[in-house]
């Protein structure tokens, strides 16, 4: 490996008639090199520390949130005037590294929403769990904003004419989450059952939930 | 600081700095309104350079209309929003 003598270099490790950079898994793979040889982290660490992590964060957070908003209008008015203090109710908090903000956004017979991140791909990884490839996407991020309906008809969400869309484009300290229409016909479930309903692209915005079938 | 409220008519800088923004390009120049106010957050710009103190803006929801930004050929009436720190915007003079 060549830079042990250019601390201060490109790493010449790579051709550089690319157009192309690195890609992101050799960019964290020479930074987790770099944090090892210096000591600062082990291999083990870091796993233990990224399963810890992703071991608390999943869909069934967020479902669990929302089904909670549909059989309880109080925790729902909650919800969406505070996401943040909600959530803690139900055992859940926001904070990764740092503070950051959730606000809940609902879906009615006449709004739809749908959240993206069109600068990298900000996302509410503790109610939802790591984020779908597609979320990450160039064309997801350039698309969603430009043809939401589009989009959305391409993830088999076909809204009506009348339905206004609201785009939410997560750029700085807020995640969104959003909260789907109960469907009819579930008026007899439990709350557990209605957050089996759940999907993860209906927090997102790009699904919507459906009644089991009988 | 907080310099703009709720309901007040705003337009996204035209700004291009060479370190990192949060401000999408799409939205720059782009006329919006203030739906809500989060209170203040370090400054995305100044952390990414790893300035320390990262000055304290208040941060908004902007919402924008589709065919301000993308002009008569947004296709419909929709609307984006986006978290914007207080200097990524100017205040916009009725028209």
């Amino acid at each position: 490996m060549s830079e042990t003598h250019h601390h201060h270099g490109h790493d010449h490790d790579h051709a550089h008639d690319h157009a192309g950079s690195a890609t992101m898994a050799q960019r964290v793979a020479t930074l987790v090199g770099a944090l090892e040889r210096k000591g600062i982290v082990t291999a083990d660490q870091l796993d233990r520390t990224v399963e810890g992590f992703l071991a608390h964060c999943k869909p069934a957070n967020g479902a669990a949130v929302v089904a909670r908003a549909w059989v309880d209008p109080a925790f729902k008015g909650r919800v969406l005037a505070d996401a943040n203090a909600a959530i803690e109710e139900l055992g859940f908090d926001m904070s990764h590294w740092a503070y950051v903000k959730l606000r809940a956004v609902e879906n009615t017979a006449r709004v739809h929403n749908v959240i993206v991140c069109t600068l990298c791909s900000c996302y509410p990884l503790s109610l939802l769990g790591p984020s779908p490839t597609w979320y990450k996407s160039v064309a997801y991020r350039s698309r969603v904003v430009r043809d939401p309906r589009g989009v959305l008809e391409e993830f088999g969400v076909h809204l009506d004419p009348g339905v206004e869309i609201r785009v939410w484009d997560s750029t700085a300290e807020l995640r969104y989450i959003v909260l789907p229409q109960r469907p009819a016909g579930t008026e007899t479930l439990t709350e557990s059952e209605l957050a089996e309903l759940v999907t993860r692209d209906s927090m997102i915005g790009t699904g919507v939930c459906e009644a089991p079938r009988r | 600081m907080q310099r703009f409220h709720v309901g007040d008519a705003v337009r996204a800088r035209v700004m291009n700095p060479a370190g990192h923004t949060r401000l999408p390009a799409y939205l720059r120049g782009k006329p919006g309104t203030v739906e809500s106010v989060h209170g203040l957050f370090p400054l995305a710009d100044e952390r990414a350079r790893g300035v320390e103190d990262a000055s304290r803006q208040a941060l908004y929801t902007v919402a924008f209309r589709a065919e301000e930004v993308w002009g008569a050929d947004a296709g419909e009436a929709f609307a984006i929003h986006a978290d914007l720190w207080d200097g990524y915007l100017e205040p916009e003079i009725s028209r």
